[in-house]
């Protein structure tokens, strides 16, 4: 018995003082999603309250009409046909944006003359609000799901491009240095070092690019479509529907929730040497 | 000879002002031989070290590795400095198997090569470790057997221990000279530290402050195999240390003045 205490001293794994720590851990954890879920259900209880007492029911709507509303969607497959090709376009939008990002953001970090030749171009295109190409891109490529995608993708572009752009210029020179004495190419370079080393940068990016490429297709939507949860909103919002506009806004902050508790995974994987 | 440095100098041009670093120098470097350089900081120590390494070319002067001349990044060297240079994101097997991979090595030979040298520096423990959970000393043991895993005949270290404690300093100096007794290989050591290089060189170069230049060369008269433990009571080193001490001191008080 003395014997395994000191052992578990020793290594500390299984010790009964980090065993303490970690149920003390374990509980904070568990307090503070009770709470989450207590202030979610005391606005929930006051927007129901004050719906039709407070304010105008026209004007907030409620917890109750909204969730029944929802419900309604799922079952008569509103909510399956609007939410797939916002979920498509958004999807698509950024996979494009981030993909062409990532790769000139890598492209202008390694070649530092080019990317001082097209610094001016790139500053001003990135001046323009992205949302005052949609017009355009709905000319270009239609009121299909092609000008959502584009929407979407140029706003991610930019945010993918410059924080990639700005990873790899930070790139500890040590590193590259180092790994060409031990007999790196610069494929090998890129590979074991610019890539990995700009990787927190590029997550960053991505996880800000989210909320961005959902508001590009929710755009394109509004500007002209027949379908998808942007358009649901867009046509409640015309009949004064105000429950159907809080449960495509419900909808769409589940879908941002969602895509970026899907990155957060990614990084923690990623980065698990921080 | 392996390295021979012929009239070598470096300058920078900077916010229109010329910076002369190090002024033309001449130096020999026998097969096997432990050479440290010493100097006040800017003298051009670490320059002359990043030449024979070819991260940065010479002003003039040529610097030949066994009848080559250096010309590009040199891949027959190791080099281990004082930041972590061990990659953050492999683990410590994955970093220390790197020069093998990035060498073409066989993925058998690797692994077998890999594990032999974590053995050799105790880290098989810690073979999936990433090196953010490791201690310094640690991280310089990956990076000790990174430099070794692919033999390389000449070892360039710049100030390698410099941000460890006292006592670990010492026991990792007692690994490189191990580590120099049973392979043989040039290293050049960079150090401000004198007692460091009086316990582990047989010569130490002195560079004189900014210009840098060499100054003097003086041999280590204290026979091998030394221990960095016990090295620093003996009265050859006594001697020693204080002889560079006269030579470095006016070199170290013209550096406060400027």
């Amino acid at each position: 018995m003395r014997q395994t205490d000191e052992a578990a001293v020793m290594s500390g794994v299984g010790s009964l003082t980090v065993k303490d720590f970690e149920d003390a851990q374990e509980r904070r954890k568990r307090w503070i999603i009770i709470f989450r879920i207590i202030v979610g259900v005391c606005f929930l209880s006051f927007w129901e309250f004050a719906s039709g007492r407070l304010i105008d029911k026209l004007f907030v709507s409620s917890p109750s009409a909204v969730f029944t509303r929802l419900w309604k969607w799922i079952l008569d497959g509103t909510l399956a046909s609007n939410l797939s090709i916002t979920l498509y376009a958004t999807f698509l939008g950024f996979l494009i944006g981030s993909l062409i990002g990532f790769s000139m953001g890598l492209l202008f970090g390694r070649f530092r003359t080019f990317a001082e030749i097209m610094d001016p171009y790139i500053t001003a295109l990135y001046s323009i609000p992205k949302i005052a190409l949609a017009p355009l891109f709905i000319i270009w490529f239609g009121i299909g799901i092609e000008s959502k995608v584009a929407v979407s993708a140029s706003i991610v572009f930019f945010v993918v491009f410059l924080n990639t752009y700005a990873g790899v210029r930070d790139v500890n020179p040590l590193y590259l240095n180092s790994l060409k004495i031990m007999g790196g190419s610069s494929f090998s370079s890129l590979r074991y070092v610019i890539i990995p080393s700009a990787s927190s940068w590029v997550i960053t990016g991505l996880k800000v690019s989210v909320p961005y490429a959902l508001v590009g297709t929710v755009i394109g939507e509004f500007m002209s479509s027949n379908r998808g949860i942007g358009f649901l909103i867009s046509q409640a919002t015309g009949l004064f529907d105000t429950t159907s506009v809080f449960s495509g806004l419900i909808i769409l902050a589940v879908i941002g929730a969602f895509f970026n508790d899907s990155l957060g995974r990614l990084e923690k994987y990623l980065l698990r040497w921080k | 000879m392996n390295i021979s440095i012929e009239s070598v100098s470096k300058h920078y041009v900077s916010r229109g002002r010329e910076t002369h670093a190090l002024l033309p120098v001449d130096l020999k470097i026998q097969k096997g031989e432990f050479i440290a350089f010493v100097g006040p900081s800017g003298c051009g120590k670490s320059t002359l070290l990043n030449m024979i390494a070819g991260i940065i070319q010479p002003s003039s002067g040529h610097i030949y590795q066994d009848g080559n001349e250096i010309t590009g990044i040199n891949t027959h060297i190791g080099y281990m400095t004082q930041m972590d240079s061990i990659l953050p994101w492999l683990t410590v097997e994955e970093n220390i198997a790197l020069p093998l991979r990035l060498r073409s090595t066989p993925e058998q030979s690797r692994h077998v090569k890999a594990k032999e040298m974590m053995r050799a520096v105790d880290l098989t423990a810690f073979a999936t470790s990433f090196p953010n959970e490791l201690s310094g000393g640690m991280r310089k043991r990956v990076a000790l057997a990174q430099v070794l895993v692919y033999n390389p005949t000449v070892l360039l270290m710049d100030e390698p221990f410099g941000a460890l404690d006292a006592q670990l300093k010492l026991l990792m100096q007692q690994r490189l000279l191990d580590v120099w007794r049973q392979n043989g290989q040039s290293i050049i050591f960079v150090t401000h530290d004198l007692a460091e290089a009086v316990t582990l060189a047989q010569k130490v170069v002195v560079f004189s402050g900014r210009p840098g230049r060499i100054k003097t060369i003086k041999s280590i008269d204290i026979p091998f195999p030394r221990d960095p433990f016990k090295v620093r009571f003996l009265p050859e080193f006594k001697a020693a240390y204080e002889d560079l001490w006269e030579i470095l001191s006016p070199e170290i008080k013209k550096g406060e003045d400027n």
